[in-house]
């Protein structure tokens, strides 16, 4: 080996710079804001945080495939609005009932990606389009589910999920009922936090290292040379999307444990998509596709939410909220203008 | 003067030793017959290379080779069996593989990801980063390019290195035929020496390699056979050496002349010494890719620039078009020294600059838009007051432009992408001649249009250049160039390295400076 660890080391952190950026920009954010919180750094503080964050941060995953792709999913909102009245009716009676409801529930978001995704393939329609007018025949089936909101869902379930580890030992009866003494050590983490750590190391990481996801990014960064590559393209286009409406159905989910409630909110739906991409291009993600990941795109919805917190606590005007956000997502895509100064030849900004 | 009574002579080896042989290929993209009747084929180990100028058919031979294209006819035979394959991977997988002179590399991957790209290592399933940068370690070091670190991005990477990582990429895929296409073109000289060490290497391991290269002197250094192709024929396949450079120039030139071109004018020496150029380049540099390259045109003048694809004649009219940063060197126009940053710079009263750019469909038209918008689009400045159009005075200059250049047209407002190839071109000079320039840079504005138009622009060029404008040509073609151009300029590897006058124009010249034999024989 010619390379000391020290220049892989070197190189490795410049590639992860926009990533380390938005980790400390939100590390800074969300210090601040406990440090002027009265009951900051407290366990119910980061429970009540991580539930308003939750659901926001797997849209902002499910944005981050198509995104790296080259294109945009319009339809990530109404997935999960989709999926959330659908699980307001499922999960609720016995135990393998609600299990079944899971399952369900997650299946249908991964179907909703897997239609944009033949969409986009087969018909050979360009993302942003096809996904808006499958979002909004997932909007009209959520209307149908739920033409008002209500729901009948598993309070003990909608309780634990919501809440910290200590809840389900509690609840459930493990761990001495929560009180061993090993289990105290963890017992204060918020379950949504848990449930994130699993959805980006169980899913997302070995999905980015497979030969498929290998190819998003090959499709993203230059089309043609991945055909010419031999790379298996359609999958890897139909996996992408489906990879983002499984994504986005976990958010659903979610959000029916959170409100105990399925709710067809087109509003709601939209903003949820725009705040995605906010969240995705906040991320480190480049909207031309090939460069990125979801990681980025958690750090980047927890930064857009960790805003919105910072209002609550001064006494700011609420209305100078949006202008902020613009402002940090401006300066976020500003950075990944950066090389743009490097082009020679001006024809190739272009292309 | 045909050659076509020696079409594969030459050949003199045992059948068996033939690794890959086509027999009888024919390819023909609409009426262009890019391929006839070839027989051609590699032996196991051994080094050949294949020449020809422009459009000669190396291309569409390789892209056959290499599974991009089928042929409409012919049979391909590999270790002696038929083989015909659906695309680039099923001939990969034959072991056929291709380096290609567009780069296939993927700029946000790593110089890992791209070299494993085919076939990554895999641990349950999942790329394993580790074994991948290993091999990727090994196979980059085996072509002498320990300096890059597989983790590096491909796009951080400068384009000499960039081709020897497409290098490795090919050998990771262990190919039994390697196929280059002018792999050569973008490296320093020391990669030259080393890439010619693997091949001889590869060569010695059993491993039979194509190569196209235009530069007499590598293919001297490392090809044990050599074929020429001309007009979409193999016209000889000798052992290299057997023949000199001069002969191989006779085998490449001898296209029959199918176009007629207007009369040049009488030159008058006495005078043209006398006027000053309107464009004079002096020193000028961009990259790597022009080096201080000197250049006048005069009042009336044509001049082509001339030699094979790729020598840096495109990126020439793109600085003077002021599409390029960072040149160096200077541009005078009627004596005055000029800096031109933009197109719309160039297209300034004073400068009058004109292009006609390389690719009509996506620089020279806004297809979904109408004819007539994009004849005026260029030259909206004349027909309005500074902020209101005046669309009466719009549809006069268009129609005119239409009737000057005959461009046959339904309606001036349909859509300028439902006209034909050649009217679409003429949509793409009529809308520069809009703006009255005085200097008009072509870049290869025949390509792909049928006879009949080209015809009509050769007459226009002559005519514009009578009304006094100075003309830059750049032409794949060289028929073209002897045909039309008063003075041809010669580039190679970013320089000119000829410029020729009257009587010297000829395919011979053009041929030999192209190939800059002068060069090889030092």
């Amino acid at each position: 080996m010619t390379h000391t660890r020290k220049s892989d080391l070197s190189i490795i952190l410049r590639q992860r710079a926009p990533l380390l950026t938005v980790i400390i920009i939100f590390l800074l954010f969300y210090v601040f804001y406990n440090a002027n919180h009265p009951r900051g750094f407290s366990t119910a503080v980061y429970i009540q945080n991580s539930n308003e964050v939750f659901a926001l941060v797997m849209v902002a995953m499910a944005q981050t495939v198509p995104v790296l792709l080259g294109g945009l999913d319009l339809s990530v909102g109404a997935v999960m609005t989709l999926v959330n009245t659908l699980a307001s009716h499922l999960l609720s009676g016995s135990p393998t009932e609600i299990v079944f409801g899971f399952i369900i529930c997650l299946l249908t978001g991964a179907l909703c990606g897997f239609v944009n995704g033949c969409v986009v393939v087969f018909g050979r329609i360009q993302p942003i389009i096809a996904t808006l007018a499958t979002g909004a025949v997932f909007m009209g089936l959520a209307l149908f589910l739920r033409p008002t909101p209500g729901g009948d869902v598993d309070g003990d379930l909608a309780w634990v999920m919501t809440n910290d580890l200590y809840e389900i030992a509690a609840t459930y009866g493990f761990f001495e009922n929560g009180d061993a003494a090993w289990f105290q050590q963890v017992s204060w983490i918020p379950v949504p936090a848990i449930l994130l750590v699993i959805v980006a190391v169980g899913v997302w990481l070995p999905f980015a290292r497979s030969v498929t996801g290998r190819t998003v990014y090959a499709v993203g960064s230059g089309e043609s040379a991945a055909y010419m590559s031999g790379l298996p393209i359609d999958r890897a286009k139909i996996a992408a999307f489906t990879l983002g409406g499984f994504f986005a159905g976990i958010g659903g989910l979610y959000l029916t444990l959170q409100t105990s409630s399925g709710n067809a909110d087109i509003p709601q739906a939209g903003a949820y998509t725009l705040n995605s991409i906010a969240a995705v291009v906040i991320g480190g993600t480049s909207l031309l596709g090939g460069v990125g990941s979801a990681i980025g795109s958690i750090f980047g919805a927890l930064v857009l939410r960790t805003i919105s917190f910072n209002f609550r606590i001064f006494d700011i005007d609420p209305l100078l909220q949006p202008l902020f956000e613009g402002v940090v997502l401006l300066g976020a895509v500003s950075i990944g203008a950066l090389s743009v100064l490097r082009i020679k030849n001006t024809l190739e900004l272009f292309r | 003067m045909t050659r076509e009574g020696q079409v594969d002579s030459g050949i003199r080896r045992p059948a068996n030793t033939a690794h890959m042989s086509l027999t009888g290929i024919t390819k023909r993209y609409g009426g262009v017959t890019a391929l006839e009747n070839v027989n051609f084929s590699c032996d196991l180990g051994s080094i050949h290379a294949v020449l020809g100028e422009n459009g000669a058919g190396k291309s569409t031979l390789i892209k056959i080779m290499s599974g991009v294209v089928t042929p409409d006819e012919g049979v391909m035979m590999l270790n002696g069996k038929e083989v015909s394959f659906s695309g680039p991977s099923a001939a990969n997988d034959a072991g056929i593989v291709c380096i290609f002179q567009e780069l296939s590399l993927l700029p946000d991957l790593t110089v890992a990801d791209n070299i494993m790209i085919a076939d990554p290592p895999r641990r349950f399933g999942l790329i394993d980063r580790k074994a991948q940068n290993r091999r990727a370690q090994e196979l980059l070091s085996r072509i002498g390019c320990e300096d890059v670190n597989p983790l590096n991005r491909v796009r951080d990477l400068p384009l000499s290195r960039r081709q020897m990582v497409e290098i490795a990429k090919a050998l990771a895929k262990d190919p039994t035929v390697l196929i280059l296409d002018e792999a050569t073109s973008a490296l320093t000289a020391s990669d030259v020496d080393r890439v010619f060490e693997i091949l001889r290497k590869l060569r010695d391991d059993g491993i039979s390699i194509l190569s196209i290269s235009h530069r007499m002197h590598e293919i001297e250094a490392v090809a044990d056979m050599c074929s020429v192709f001309r007009n979409g024929r193999n016209v000889e396949t000798f052992r290299q050496g057997t023949r000199t450079a001069e002969e191989i120039v006779q085998m490449m030139i001898g296209r029959e002349i199918s176009a007629h071109f207007p009369p040049k004018p009488e030159k008058d020496l006495a005078a043209t010494d006398v006027i000053p150029p309107v464009l004079r380049v002096k020193d000028y540099s961009w990259e790597n890719t022009l080096r201080e390259i000197d250049l006048s045109v005069r009042k009336g003048e044509i001049v082509g620039l001339g030699g094979l694809d790729g020598q840096g004649q495109k990126e020439l009219l793109l600085g003077l078009f002021g599409v390029l940063k960072n040149t160096s060197g200077s541009v005078e126009i009627n004596g005055e020294k000029v800096r031109i940053r933009s197109p719309r710079d160039a297209k300034r009263a004073g400068i009058d600059i004109a292009l006609v750019p390389e690719d009509r469909k996506t620089e020279g038209l806004m297809l979904p838009m109408s004819i007539s918008d994009n004849l005026a689009i260029a030259s909206l400045d004349r027909v309005s007051n500074g902020f209101h159009l005046d669309q009466v005075a719009l549809d006069k200059t268009v129609g005119e432009a239409i009737r000057r250049m005959q461009i046959k047209i339904g309606d001036a407002k349909d859509p300028v992408s439902t006209l034909s190839g050649g009217n679409q071109q003429k949509v793409v000079i009529a809308k520069w001649l809009m703006t009255e320039p005085k200097i008009i840079l072509l870049n290869d504005p025949t390509r792909g249009i049928d006879v009949g138009t080209k015809q009509e622009i050769y007459l226009l060029l002559r005519e514009l250049a009578r009304e006094g404008a100075a003309i830059v040509l750049y032409s794949t073609d060289y028929e073209e160039l002897i045909g039309c151009c008063d003075r041809v300029a010669v580039m190679y590897d970013g320089q000119i390295v000829r410029e020729l006058e009257g009587d010297e124009i000829t395919e011979h010249n053009i041929i030999s400076s192209a190939l800059n034999i002068e060069e090889a024989a030092q």
